[in-house]
């Protein structure tokens, strides 16, 4: 910078170019200051902006009480008419209270340019020498400065309060435990192993149900047939149904058994080119169902990571560090199609214990 | 049927009028036909068989001309030396899958590429229809399905509205990650996308649903059964008859288009009334009276 | 200056003095006997604001924060913070019949049911839109003009803040009415915070209440959306407005406006009106933005289903750009002893956003450890006159775009006819050269609009007047620039630097560690400054612009052209 011997005293200030300052302009007047008519024709126009706003505001009113909502909205072009009809008429009844005060600002207030001095941030020395003198004194008095072992059993004992403050935070749930690793699908039993159903169809499905090319969006059957598992219906109702479906949703596909490379130990997991894998992104979570028929890739729309359904859901594209958990599947004895067990990982999103095994 | 309806409707308006006698003449005569029809059904069937092989025969013709050069002179698809795909075998699609490739303009291709757009169909109702009957005479596949199949008509409103809501949650299941919350469409790896599907016919959604065009995947009636392909046909009409509720809907693509419009239309306005504010008033030469300036 | 340049007065003056200004008076009488607030008030009600168009940029975040807290508390009385399950059995109905959560069922309830409640809903969402939006460009303004400089560092830190905190109410309050974009958002999440080394198990199991999405983490989220953020706002804001208040607010440099004075109009009137005019403004335009356009319409995106995802699945814009990153991250994750470390998101996540944060609040004080400036600024700098801090925002801010880019791939993607793949590829790329490019062309930009300054100092301004000489050549006519022009043109210092030596010679300003790092620094941060023009340069371009004029005219009244444009020459 120009000069850069200035002390740390702050009250100093940048110097500037080679031109004399030449002040402030003189002032100039605005037509409605000389001529009577245009101040005249300005006041008219901010109180008309001012009245229009009212008349909007009645308007504003007046579409509350007219248009419908509900099961019957009136509608325009297509359009509800409510939403807008009371955001128009609000929307401009503020404007014109907004660009009315403004043009009353520009054209009637006064106009010149007012100057108004600095003061440096700093405080005079004065101020400066009387605070350190008052904190001087204060501390002497308290004598905190003599007597350590008060100030640092205070410190300490003060401090130990933050401790309350997080242990507190303790309840706030239970300990993660092995939650993580189980899903409902290992709920099935010898006898009735988990069968897989239709999202929102929620009817069983038989292999031959399907043909090539179809993928399947599926959730087990114990949420609408808790009974038949054994399990306790409020594991699987309310919000315990989002905790379940957040783990255990399945997409099936259904390939050409010739397409299928299958990993390592994963020969009978299939039945007859049918695949099941979690729905749940390796990534952060989402579901994911965006298959590409012709190439068995399946796409997450959250971050795109992109995984072969025909090769045990390995990541082929995208930020996903993990295949896609397989789910072994099999037929009942009434030809539904089941799991066979649990999924052998942990479904979903990496957390820090997690213990990833590369196939 | 419908020609007779009519009549028979015309008959009993017009009942007193001159050319009565003329139209009970007809209507005897239609009758005594549609009776031999339906009673002698050897006889009608080879008439028809022979309809529908005339039809197959100018459907081929068609085929030939504008389909065999990627999918083959018999649909057995065409391999080229690369080994790549340059049309798939259509030996077992069935007429579903012409009915929309061609219907929807699809097909026939302006080049061969990954993914074809939708345009102006290149083929007449009768033309496709043709077409269709020759591909289905190849093999297997799913046939045109029947309008029943797809549309809500004689059915009572609260049917209607129990059907648009269980057709909402399959639609959401199945059909959002890819096209969409709103059938807006979506992208896909590889410069693949999913089509915008609002505002499609219906029964080109339950043929797609049927058929798996491109690389979609194919919703079977043992995968997604008929009466719920309909719901989801049903929820996707509501969506087109339901009014924006919310003012214009910024091609329904979420919260890009949103954020989109938050910085151009609501700042820029803003930063519009922001110069306007501060900017300087108009001045004039003349002075006021008695004042300083 | 002397003191009677503070003005007392600020032109019109009524004639007459109405009945109104004694009760006034009385009122003023009643309250300064109790408060004893005439002593302030006398201080701040004629306190000079300058004028000028991006000075109102941060205003628009204020107006807005005043417009969210009113639609807010509008919205809390029907908004129902419960993830208890109901059957939904409103207006809507497609929906009716499913099962949601209470939180949306109300929400369901304020668009469809409550008159003017689907206004509020999308205006108070505009409004977030455009609180974070305009804290965005107020706060590249600041930093453009050299605004943030002594004795404005604190108050810089200050708006960082409230940036960060804009954010994170912004994405609690997008969670809340839990459809299925919310809802999405929440999973990601609870992905994110599971990939926290070591503890991120806990924290999610925690912070939902056991397993996602649990039943607690809307409520949760509502009181940290309703009491804990805002009131952090409101407290960081009022310190904001201190802050201003008590520095005075900053000015462009030109006639009269010098660093020890700020020229422009009285808080009262001008000011107040002009302020409280542009409050009604920002609400009006929200206002029309809630009636018109479309946000988040949660009745098509259904409640939220963690089965369920949608194409176009994106977080409100300003999340957008770590989203983005999280999208063009190779998929890297290393597995260790046992355990997992998901670099794949925490670098995007855990680690750029913070870092980008550190970075904006440590601006100021890097740009005033290279220069050792210890003196305060009232005056602003115009962008050119400083092209490294320039180009650092272009850098900064090109990173930023690219990838906020990167968060919309899919929607460029089936716009633009493209892959996501192949703008994934690019911007993988792109996200580490576009900023060192956009740095270099920034830099390069500011030096040459510099010149170009300097040569409107030295050889006058292009008139648009053509010439015609004798010899057939045509020429344009410079014309010298006006004084108060040419003043706020040279109303700057010519940055320089020092060698190593000389910064150990130099005084108290450079003590302190890595001098060689400190010197290089500020070499390459000031060295390539055009020099202000000094006043030689200035009166030999004032006597050979005289000079050339005389000659011109000289020629136009000499050479065929006689009617040329000579009038008022």
């Amino acid at each position: 910078m120009t000069d850069n011997t200035h002390d740390s005293t702050g009250g100093e200030l940048a110097e500037l170019g080679p031109i004399p300052d030449p002040g402030i302009p003189e002032h100039t007047w605005r037509p409605t200051d000389v001529d009577p008519k245009a101040e005249k024709r300005a006041e008219r126009q901010v109180s008309a902006m001012f009245g229009l706003s009212a008349v909007f505001t009645i308007l504003f009113v007046v579409s509350y009480f007219t248009f419908h909502i509900g099961e019957h909205w009136t509608v325009w072009l297509g359009h509800g008419v409510s939403t807008i009809a009371l955001g128009v008429t609000l929307g401009l009844a503020l404007l014109l209270i907004g660009v009315g005060i403004i043009q009353w600002a520009r054209k009637l207030m006064g106009d010149h340019e007012i100057s108004e001095l600095r003061h440096p941030a700093r405080s005079d020395d004065e101020s400066r020498e009387g605070t350190l003198a008052a904190l001087t004194q204060g501390l002497e008095e308290s004598g905190i400065a003599r007597r350590p072992l008060i100030r640092n059993s205070l410190l300490g004992a003060v401090g130990l309060l933050g401790v309350p403050a997080i242990v507190m935070l303790r309840d706030l749930g239970p300990l993660p435990g092995d939650s993580l690793y189980h899903t409902i699908w290992g709920m099935g039993t010898k006898k009735h192993p988990m069968r897989i159903v239709r999202d929102g169809i929620w009817s069983p499905i038989l292999a031959s149900d399907l043909e090539i090319g179809d993928l399947v969006n599926c959730q087990p059957d114990a949420y609408k047939n808790p009974q038949r598992y054994g399990i306790d219906p409020t594991l699987v109702e309310g919000t315990e149904l989002q905790v379940q479906k957040a783990k255990a949703s399945l997409i099936l596909s259904r390939m050409d058994p010739g397409d299928i490379k299958p990993g390592p130990g994963r020969k009978n997991w299939t039945v007859d080119g049918i695949v099941a894998y979690s729905k749940i992104c390796t990534h952060v979570g989402c579901p994911i169902s965006l298959n590409e028929r012709t190439t068995h890739h399946l796409l997450c729309p959250c971050h795109q990571s992109t995984f072969d359904l025909a090769n045990s859901g390995k990541v082929v594209f995208g930020p996903a560090g993990r295949p896609l958990p397989q789910l072994p599947i099999a037929v009942d004895d009434e030809g539904y199609l089941v799991a066979q067990s649990d999924f052998t990982e942990p479904v979903g999103p990496s957390f820090w214990e997690r213990n990833y095994v590369q196939r | 049927m419908r020609l007779l309806n009519r009549s028979a409707g015309r008959l009993s308006r017009y009942r007193r009028g001159p050319i009565a006698g003329f139209v009970v003449l007809l209507l005897g005569l239609l009758l005594t036909g549609g009776l031999y029809a339906a009673f002698s059904p050897a006889h009608a069937d080879s008439d028809s068989a022979a309809a529908k092989q005339a039809q197959i025969e100018k459907g081929r013709q068609l085929f030939l001309v504008s389909c065999a050069f990627c999918h083959g002179q018999n649909g057995q698809g065409v391999l080229t030396q690369g080994g790549s795909q340059l049309g798939p075998a259509l030996t077992d699609v069935g007429a579903a899958a012409v009915d929309f490739q061609v219907g929807t303009g699809r097909m026939p291709m302006t080049m061969p590429g990954p993914q074809a757009k939708e345009k102006q169909p290149s083929f007449s109702d009768q033309e496709i229809s043709d077409l269709a009957a020759y591909v289905a005479s190849l093999g297997t596949g799913p046939g045109i399905p029947d309008k029943q199949l797809y549309s809500t008509q004689g059915m009572s409103q609260s049917q209607i509205n129990a059907l648009v809501q269980r057709g909402g949650q399959i639609f959401l299941a199945n059909c959002t990650a890819c096209h969409n919350f709103e059938g807006s469409g979506g992208a896909m790896p590889r410069g693949g996308f999913a089509p915008r599907i609002r505002g499609v016919s219906s029964k080109h959604i339950y043929e797609a649903m049927l058929t798996g065009p491109q690389s979609m995947d194919t919703f079977s009636d043992g995968n997604i059964p008929p009466q719920d392909k309909k719901a989801v046909i049903a929820y996707l009409n509501n969506l087109n008859n339901t009014p924006s509720y919310s003012g214009l809907t910024l091609g329904g693509l979420g919260p890009v288009s949103e954020g989109l419009i938050g910085w151009v239309v609501g700042l820029g306005f803003l930063v519009g009334f922001a110069v306007w504010i501060a900017a300087h008033t108009t001045r004039t030469t003349k002075k006021k009276d008695g004042a300083s300036a | 200056m002397s003191s009677a340049d503070v003005a007392s007065t600020n032109g019109t003056k009524p004639a007459t003095v109405s009945g109104g200004n004694k009760r006034v008076g009385t009122i003023a009488n009643w309250a300064d006997e109790r408060l004893g607030l005439a002593s302030l008030a006398k201080k701040n009600l004629r306190k000079v604001f300058p004028d000028h168009w991006s000075f109102m940029l941060g205003e628009i975040a204020l107006w807005s924060f005043v417009v969210l807290l009113i639609t807010g508390v509008f919205l809390t009385l029907w908004f129902d913070p419960s993830m208890s399950e109901v059957t939904y059995n409103g207006s809507y109905a497609p929906l009716r019949g499913v099962d949601v959560s209470s939180a949306y069922a109300s929400t369901m309830n304020i668009s469809f049911d409550v008159r003017g409640g689907l206004l509020l809903r999308q205006m108070h969402h505009w409004a977030a839109t455009l609180f974070v939006a305009s804290m965005m460009i107020h706060l590249m303004r600041v930093y453009l003009t050299g605004a943030f400089r002594k004795p404005r560092e604190i108050n810089w830190v200050i708006g960082c803040f409230l940036v960060l905190l804009g954010t994170i109410e912004g994405f609690t309050g997008y969670s809340l009415p839990d459809d299925l974009l919310s809802g999405t958002g929440v999973r990601a999440a609870d992905g994110f915070i599971k990939a926290t080394p070591i503890v991120g198990t806990y924290i999610s199991f925690f912070l939902f209440g056991g397993e996602f999405p649990g039943s607690h983490i809307i409520p949760r989220l509502y009181s940290m959306h309703i009491l804990l953020i805002p009131g952090l706002l409101l407290a960081l804001i009022a310190a904001h407005m201190m802050l201003l208040v008590y520095h005075k607010h900053t000015q462009w440099p030109g006639p009269g406006r010098t660093e020890q004075n700020v020229v422009g109009f009285p808080m009262l009137p001008v000011y107040m009106a002009k302020a409280g005019g542009f409050f009604f403004i920002v609400f009006g335009t929200i206002a029309l933005l809630g009636g018109l356009f479309s946000l988040n319409p949660v009745w098509k995106f259904g409640p939220y289903d963690p089965s369920k995802v949608t194409a176009g699945s994106q977080p409100d814009w300003y999340m957008g750009w770590p989203d983005g990153l999280l999208r063009i991250m190779p998929a890297w994750e290393t597995h260790l002893w046992g355990h997992t470390v998901s670099w794949n998101i925490m670098v995007p996540i855990l680690v750029c956003p913070p870092a980008m944060l550190t970075i904006l609040i440590l601006l100021p004080f890097f740009e005033n450890w290279v220069s050792g400036d210890k003196r305060e600024h009232h005056l602003l700098q115009r962008p050119r006159n400083a092209p490294t801090r320039t180009a650092i925002l272009a850098a900064l801010a090109t990173f930023y775009a690219l990838a906020w880019t990167a968060g919309g791939n899919d929607i460029i993607a089936i716009k633009f006819g493209l892959s996501i793949n192949e703008i994934t590829y690019f911007l993988r790329g792109a996200v580490f050269v576009g900023p060192v490019l956009a740095f270099i062309i920034a830099r390069r930009w500011c030096i040459s609009l510099q010149r170009h300054d300097q040569e409107k100092l030295l050889h006058g301004y292009e008139s648009g007047v053509l010439v015609r000489s004798p010899a057939g050549g045509y020429a344009e006519k410079h014309l010298p620039l006006p004084l108060a022009k040419a003043y706020a043109l040279t109303a700057r210092e010519t940055e320089t630097y020092m060698t190593e030596e000389q910064m150990a010679e130099s005084a108290a300003n450079y003590k302190g560690r890595f001098p060689k790092l400190r010197a290089r620094l500020q070499r390459a941060y000031f060295a390539h400054t055009v020099p202000n023009v000094t006043v030689e340069e200035l009166h030999e371009a004032q006597h050979h612009a005289e000079h050339e004029l005389h000659e011109m005219e000289a020629q136009i009244a000499a050479g065929p052209n006689r009617h040329g444009p000579t009038q008022g020459h």
